[in-house]
């Protein structure tokens, strides 16, 4: 069978679960998986070495790595990275890298692969309104979401191998602007709390992110909250011209439930809805629908949560 | 003087609802439209052949249905229309190898594209693209500045990137903060005249076959509750059926 190659996905500099996620991935498609871990200091690496499933460790290290540059990490992980079927996050940054190392080396990439069965790779078109199932011949680049394979257990050992790398930096970072607020953005979150036009200004988001606090979740909108107000910032619109979230709980709150909408968080596994219409079209996707307005319905909300939680 | 090329793709209208007949999307009832981030594109093009000077040239790939979105952003300033003859699947690999072969012929400093097409949302092209090129890349830029040499934010987790970046280069665009140009009666007439420049192309044969396209598993039914006091239910079964609190 095909060798593997999962490139490690990171998040605040350290080898993130995800990673797990991706080697069980890996060895639906091929064996001998090997993780690569682009990094600037080999140390990270260490934690890639006790992932179960896996027959090699390699630590590309390079200062490259210290920002992100497309083309300078796709030319030294590819330096490093057998040839075989590689394997990546299906993260913003994830799916670039993918598509470079697929370029690279001249193979296909598919992107957003949400299952893997008997050979076949499927992946969410026209924002999910239908599903396509692909077969590939011989090697390609697979990114593949978040949350849909089980992460593989940290109970291996394997070595970690150093190899020095480069690539040709061709963008330069003039300057990093920190986000205003430290609550998380809302494509790493595993809870979001998305509020719509119904919230009627923009101050009533402090009740969503009071709940969210308490949840450790991220705080979203809908198109109409971020066109009409210049309070709600564009990074945190969910859907077709905004973002794309896979979480474990997303609850919408005055959200009608529009299908570019809907495009954005309809594979979240568990989604809460607050309207008062009682027809408007997000009860249809739904898990748990409540017809009440906000203002009576998110109180109660909170306190619930903080009982449950006490 | 800027050589500007924008890609654009047509793909179903956002709202329009997907139908599968066979083991097959079937589009032929779905209003088609310009994928939306390509607006974006096409918004970032015109603004920099406004600050540097130049010509911006829309590409796209299709059959001739797809000469109307051509037609479309000719309307709002583009200077040349060009449509790469092409009516059947390819795969990444053999879509990116005729768009980079039309890139390095026509000479381009620049490449402007959407982050992803509504279709495959898959974002594979521009990246896909600078790669086989030799050329830098950002994607998912919101902000783009053209006074000395490029700049582009993009959103990164920590927060936002400011970069500067060498031409020639690929930028593939999101939402951002811009306002896109609607066109006016005298742009669309004279798009109506437009030529556009049709080129054969021949791609390599693909490693990708779809095997079928079908509706995603329907989801069980939710529970629907009445009044803001079933929050505290609601809170209860996220716990105790969802596992999630
Ligand atoms: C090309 C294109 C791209 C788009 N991209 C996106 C996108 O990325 N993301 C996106 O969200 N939209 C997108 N849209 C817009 C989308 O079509 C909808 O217009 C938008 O999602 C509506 O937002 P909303 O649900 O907040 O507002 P509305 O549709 O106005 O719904 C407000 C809801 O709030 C409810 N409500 C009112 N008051 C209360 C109250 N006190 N308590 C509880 N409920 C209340 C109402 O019953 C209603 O259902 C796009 C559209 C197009 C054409």
């Amino acid at each position: 069978m095909t060798e593997t190659i999962v490139i490690a996905e990171l998040s605040k500099g350290e080898i993130s679960i995800t990673t797990n996620e991706l080697v069980s991935a890996a060895n639906l498609l091929g064996t001998n998986c090997t993780i690569v871990v682009p990094c600037a200091d080999s140390t990270i690496a260490d934690k890639a070495g006790k992932i179960s499933g896996v027959s090699k460790v390699i630590a590309a290290k390079s200062t490259v790595f210290s920002n992100y540059d497309a083309a300078a990490w796709a030319e030294a992980i590819d330096s490093v990275a057998p040839a075989g079927i590689v394997v990546t996050a299906a993260s913003a940054q994830s799916k670039d890298l993918a598509a470079r190392l697929a370029a690279r080396r001249s193979i296909s990439v598919i992107q957003d692969v949400i299952a893997i069965e008997g050979g076949n790779l499927s992946t969410p078109i026209y924002s999910g309104k239908a599903i396509q199932n692909v077969s590939v011949s011989g090697n390609s680049v697979i990114s593949v979401r978040a949350n849909v394979f089980a992460p593989a257990e940290d109970s291996g050992n394997c070595e970690v191998q150093v190899i020095d790398t480069t690539g040709n930096v061709t963008t330069a970072l003039k300057e990093m602007v920190q986000r205003a607020s430290e609550r998380l953005d809302v494509s790493e979150a595993n809870i979001i709390i998305s509020g719509g036009r119904g919230m009627g200004t923009p101050a009533n988001f402090t009740h969503l992110e009071e709940i969210a606090d308490k949840l450790g979740a991220a705080v979203g909108a809908s198109r109409a909250a971020v066109d009409t107000w210049d309070e709600i910032p564009h990074s945190m619109q969910v859907g077709q011209t905004g973002k794309t979230v896979n979480p474990n709980l997303y609850i919408a709150v005055g959200i009608s439930g529009a299908i570019q909408h809907l495009a954005g968080m309809r594979s979240s596994k568990y989604i809460v809805a607050i309207n008062k219409d009682a027809d408007a079209p997000i009860f249809q996707h739904a898990d748990y629908g409540i017809v009440a307005t906000w203002e009576d319905a998110l109180p109660v909300l909170s306190s619930s949560l903080a009982n449950l939680m006490a | 003087m800027v050589n500007i090329a924008v890609l654009v793709k047509q793909v179903p209208d956002t709202n329009s609802k997907i139908q599968i007949s066979g083991d097959r999307v079937d589009l032929s009832s779905v209003k088609m439209d310009i994928s939306p981030y390509d607006e974006f594109a096409v918004e970032n093009a015109l603004l920099h052949k406004e600050s540097s000077g130049g010509t911006v040239t829309a590409i796209t790939v299709g059959s001739a249905g797809a000469d109307k979105v051509l037609k479309g952003v000719k309307a709002l300033g583009v200077d040349n229309i060009v449509r790469l003859d092409y009516d059947g699947f390819m795969d990444s690999n053999g879509l990116q190898s005729i768009l980079a072969e039309e890139i390095t012929a026509g000479g381009y400093d620049i490449v402007y594209c959407g982050k992803s097409a509504a279709d495959t949302g898959a974002g594979s092209t521009g990246p896909g693209i600078a790669e086989r090129l030799g050329w830098g890349s950002v994607s998912n830029a919101t902000e783009v500045k053209f006074a000395d040499g490029l700049t582009v934010s993009y959103p990164t987790e920590g927060g936002d990137a400011i970069v500067s970046v060498n031409l020639p280069a690929v930028v593939s665009c999101d939402k951002g903060s811009i306002k896109v140009r609607k066109s006016n009666v005298k742009g669309i007439m004279m798009a109506k005249r437009a030529q556009v420049d049709v080129k054969a192309v021949s791609p390599p044969s693909p490693s990708v076959t779809v095997v079928s396209q079908v509706m995603p598993p329907a989801k069980p039914a939710g529970k629907k509750f009445e009044g803001g006091s079933s929050a505290q239910t609601v809170a209860q079964l996220l716990r105790d059926e969802a596992n999630i609190i």
